[in-house]
């Protein structure tokens, strides 16, 4: 895990600073068309202008991400106890998780929606299946990775299946899990923006990535740029957030 | 205490890890096991552990088998739980018993190995040696009949092992269990032994014994210690083991 120092935070936002006022020298000294790349002061000036509407679309796009990691995370954390409690489990399911991860969500949620029927968990759903896979490979490896002189040890004192599963394999997975969490929450996003296009389009208004779709139909850039600026703003608070999660767990890990 | 005749160990690719092993323990013994590496060192105290089943011949105890808990194994590596404090790693062979004064025991333990101060510690916050101790308490606070060790020194300096040696053997004697060590330190072997084991590889097997040290007697210097590791030296090069 990278902890980043504090003199790198300085250099991170002094960097993004420069890249602003880099943009809006060219944008005003290129005098490039704002449907074409607008400025950042008239990105600003659109958020502004629909900051409720906008920040109502990032909280129904939160929702969705939020609901889809952790029901992701419930599933992938099962599954993988599952897996790693029995082989003839990890027969019967390993194919299925690949088929999963290897399908792309965007090809089957015309099906997920048309199945599902009410939108939210539609969404929700494609959502889950695109975060899924990180969480679940990396618990499952961390499951497998318990040292083996510290599973003789549990032998040789008589534990029982459930005794090793809670006792050490589990706390043994859960660096494993934390770092396929991190993943599994920016996938989160990415997964609830692709759900959000395709039911966009049949006509479900609700979360940022419909009001992308609605600002380019209608040509508005910087409202465009506005959406999409949240949408990366969030998808590092979710980054951070979950960064700060696994220090806090890893304390005692060392 | 525990006899094995005729035992051998091949593992499911068919590899010969141990052939013909036929070895008596009695009561306090301090028994090394010497010998290279692949010779089936560790393979013969996972079977005596019974972490494996031989494939051939036969492991008998005179007197009742020990229960689980009654054996304590030493690892290489202290092996320890990292987001555990040191008295929750030491507790954990009673805490899978189900034993109720776990966390008494487990500080009466880490006191026998002089770390009554670092109970709440967490194990990277230990050295390598504190860590060993930590190990080696766990391994004693069942009080066990039988105590493997499988090299638990090879990976410190000489200094701390020097001192982890004595506390093993001032702790065994202490405990009176009879202890199985593995190593390939010849200077580790006839510091510590009552009985040297001389193995030889392909397959594994008992090729010598040699005879220890009295526990009164025990030096790291003079001309007995001198004597018992040219012995143990011509032991090992009449193996001609292959590099």
């Amino acid at each position: 895990m990278t902890v980043w120092p504090r003199g790198s935070t300085l250099a991170g936002i002094v960097s993004f600073c420069a890249a602003l006022g880099l943009w809006q020298a060219v944008v005003a000294l290129a005098h490039v068309p704002p449907y074409l790349v607008p400025s950042p002061v008239e990105v600003a000036a659109a958020f502004a202008a629909d900051a409720p509407g906008l920040l109502g679309a990032l909280l129904a796009t939160l929702s969705v991400t939020v609901t889809a990691l952790l029901l992701a995370t419930l599933c992938g954390t099962l599954l993988a106890a599952l897996m790693s409690a029995s082989r003839w489990a990890t027969a019967a399911l390993a194919p299925w998780t690949v088929i999963l991860q290897v399908t792309p969500v965007v090809a089957v949620a015309p099906l997920i929606i048309v199945w599902v029927g009410d939108p939210f968990a539609a969404m929700v759903v494609c959502a889950t299946v695109v975060a899924f896979f990180p969480v679940f490979s990396n618990t499952a490896s961390g499951l497998a990775a318990t040292p083996p002189e510290l599973l003789d040890l549990f032998r040789l004192n008589g534990a029982t299946r459930l005794q090793e599963v809670f006792l050490v394999r589990l706390p043994a997975a859960i660096p494993y899990f934390l770092a396929g969490l991190r993943v599994s929450g920016g996938l989160a996003l990415v997964g609830a923006v692709v759900a959000e296009f395709v039911t966009g389009s049949g006509g479900i208004a609700s979360g940022l990535a419909f009001r992308i779709l609605e600002a380019g139909y209608r040509l508005q850039t910087a409202r465009m740029f506005a959406a999409l600026a949240l949408l990366s703003a969030a998808g590092l608070a979710i980054n951070l957030a979950l960064g700060w999660l696994s220090r806090l767990m890893l304390r005692r890990y060392g | 205490m525990m006899e094995l005749s005729g035992v051998g160990k091949r593992f499911a690719d068919g590899t010969e890890a141990l052939a013909d092993v036929n070895l008596k323990l009695a009561a306090r013994d301090f028994l090394v096991l010497l010998g290279p590496s692949g010779c089936g060192k560790s393979t013969l105290l996972r079977l005596m552990a019974g972490l494996d089943r031989p494939s051939a011949g036969r492991l008998r105890w005179s007197g009742l088998p020990p229960s689980a808990g009654e054996i304590g194994y030493v690892f290489q590596d202290p092996t320890l739980m990292p987001w555990a404090s040191a008295w929750r790693n030491v507790a954990l062979p009673l805490r899978l018993r189900g034993t109720p004064d776990a966390r008494a025991r487990a500080a009466e333990a880490l006191a026998l190995v002089g770390l009554a101060e670092c109970a709440e510690a967490l194990p990277r916050t230990l050295s390598g040696g504190m860590r060993m101790r930590v190990s080696i308490a766990r391994a004693l606070v069942t009080r066990p009949r039988l105590l493997l060790m499988d090299e638990p020194f090879a990976a410190l300096d000489e200094f701390t092992r020097h001192r982890l040696q004595d506390e093993c053997l001032a702790l065994t004697d202490r405990l009176a269990c009879t202890t199985v060590f593995v190593t390939h330190s010849l200077y580790e072997a006839a510091y510590l032994a009552s009985r040297v084991l001389l193995m030889a590889p392909r397959p594994g097997r008992i090729v010598a014994e040699l005879p220890g040290t009295l526990p009164d007697l025990r030096s790291r210097t003079g001309r007995a210690f001198n004597a018992r590791v040219a012995a143990l030296s011509a032991a090992v090069q009449d193996l001609h083991v292959p590099a």
